[in-house]
């Protein structure tokens, strides 16, 4: 395909629409790329909003850890449209208008638009001018803001999601007193077993962190200088800072007014374009089906949105991909380093390894009947980098030799031998 | 200012300055092939897998377990594997070659 007289509109600037920007160049695209987004800074590193962002000393652009230095955009080419909301796709003309009013034509479009914060349907919580979330720049500033300028620096966070918890971690080594509420009846109650969500209350715990699980918020009620919330259990607790961190939801708006297909987010082919002709849609945002894990997912994490930006700009340049990568995340908690690769929903069942020699390390294997689908590993990049290769290759692993610590950690000690295969 | 050469899988040979960073926010900014740095430099993801000169290698504060860790069953890993992430730039290294690892 020749590109050269093309235009590539790219939707939404964080770790999906920028590196798309990028590996376009790198595929050959030599059409013009429009990067697009609301937000005003050069496009940053999200991971840290809930960890080092806190603790910045100057808020300012240079603050945010840029996922490329601007100078990379100019050699590229890349035209940044930075603080420019997009208020309209025409996928009749193949346009896209901006707030400025200019209008920007396509030839292909990749909407890398994102997740936003959900607000919880608590009583008095949009009357209440203190209620923070944590999603960009903007937000992160803000909440070191409130913190602070808190008489008590004692901070309330709705949500024991991965959010809530890094969050806690940060605010409480700047020396806040952090209170956690979780409706359910433990922490990471969506995304973690018993097992990992059991070991994350101890930590928190222990670092002083107060969390309280079957503890839902019913209403807030901004005092003159506190924030007040009251459970449903009766308890009532008073916040200088007031976090909410329950989950997001998939920007789909300008995708369902083109008339694209959306359920969890814009629907994907394999190849990442969404049922309107030369429109894509790539991380949070996106719904795509999983050929290994045989589900329909959206991913929230760095590498879905860094792995789909190569896939998709494969195919806008006309290299046709299927997207497969196996998901990988992490979370930073105080001295833990949670890693995980694959995906555990669904398992049968899960064996926890030790390390004989180690302590504060273990990992826990999920398998679906025989097969490993995912490793959750706690300080120990051995157990992350070694069960993403075994997922990867589909590799038949041994639950009894792994839950064995006797056993050395060395591939060839844990894999199914020929006597025991079934 | 230190001197650094980035040598990729393809042979190229990248010669960059640089006073502060890390070996990794150089490479990204240089477009060196093999050195994505996906997580930021917190040693999350192993995208950014270097060998040290041997010469250098002893030179260097040794890795912290998390990152040997990380190397010990990643592709091509040999006993100068480094996450270059974690390799900070200052007048210490100057003249430090790499050769990109994937």
């Amino acid at each position: 395909m020749n590109t050269t007289n093309l235009n590539c509109v790219i939707i939404g600037a964080s770790h999906a629409g920028a590196n798309c920007a990028l590996e376009l160049r790198k595929q050959g695209w030599l059409g013009t790329i429009y990067l697009v987004d609301a937000d005003e800074y050069l496009p940053y590193h999200r991971p840290p909003l809930s960890k080092d962002y806190l603790s910045i000393e100057k808020a300012e652009t240079s603050s945010f850890k840029p996922l490329f230095v601007k100078e990379r955009y100019l050699e590229e080419n890349i035209i940044l449209k930075l603080g420019d909301r997009v208020i309209k796709v025409d996928e009749k003309q193949k346009s896209v208008t901006l707030s400025t009013g200019e209008i920007l034509d396509y030839d292909k479009l990749v909407l890398a638009i994102g997740a936003s914060a959900i607000i919880p349907p608590i009583e008095g919580i949009s009357a209440c001018k203190k209620v923070r979330v944590l999603r960009n720049a903007a937000d992160a500033l803000q909440i070191q803001q409130d913190f602070k300028t808190s008489a008590n620096k004692e901070v309330v966070i709705i949500g024991g999601g991965y959010i809530g918890l890094e969050t806690a971690a940060s605010l409480k080594k700047m020396g806040g007193d952090i209170t956690v509420l979780e409706r359910e009846e433990r922490i990471l109650a969506r995304v973690a077993p018993l097992e990992l969500a059991n070991y994350f209350q101890e930590l928190h715990t222990d670092n002083g962190v107060k969390i309280y699980t079957g503890t839902s918020a019913i209403k807030i009620e901004e005092k003159e200088t506190s924030i007040e919330i009251k459970c449903s259990n009766g308890k009532i607790y008073s916040a200088d800072v007031l976090i909410v961190g329950t989950g997001v939801k998939p920007n789909t708006l300008l995708a369902e007014e083109i008339g694209a297909e959306i359920d969890n987010g814009i629907k994907v082919d394999a190849n990442l374009q969404t049922s309107v002709e030369d429109v894509y849609a790539i991380g949070d945002v996106a719904q795509f089906y999983h050929r290994k894990y045989e589900a329909w997912m959206r991913l929230e994490s760095v590498q879905n949105a860094v792995d789909q930006a190569k896939i998709v700009a494969a195919n806008v340049v006309g290299e046709a991909q299927q997207y497969s990568a196996i998901p990988w995340f992490w979370s930073d908690q105080f001295h833990v380093k949670l890693q995980m690769v694959g995906l555990s929903k669904g398992y049968t069942n899960l064996v926890v390894r030790t390390e004989a020699d180690k302590e504060d390390c273990f990992s826990i294997w999920y398998f679906k009947n025989d097969d490993l689908i995912a490793v959750d590993a706690v300080n120990n990049g051995k157990a992350f980098v070694l069960g993403g290769k075994f997922i990867k290759n589909n590799t038949l692993v041994d639950p009894i030799k792994i839950a064995d610590h006797a056993i050395p950690f060395k591939p060839n000690n844990l894999i199914k031998t020929e006597t025991n295969a079934h | 200012m230190a001197k650094i050469t980035y040598i990729t899988k393809a042979g190229e040979e990248i010669q960059l300055e640089a006073n502060s960073g890390s070996l990794m926010e150089l490479a990204v900014k240089h477009k060196v092939a093999g050195i994505d740095g996906d997580c930021g430099g917190v040693c999350s993801c192993a995208t950014c897998h270097v060998h040290v000169a041997p010469a250098f290698y002893q030179k260097l504060e040794a890795p912290t377990e998390i990152e040997s860790d990380m190397l010990e069953f990643d592709d091509n890993v040999t006993e100068y594997s480094r996450l270059c992430c974690q390799i900070p730039i200052s007048e210490a290294i100057d003249g430090i070659t790499v050769n990109v690892a994937n």
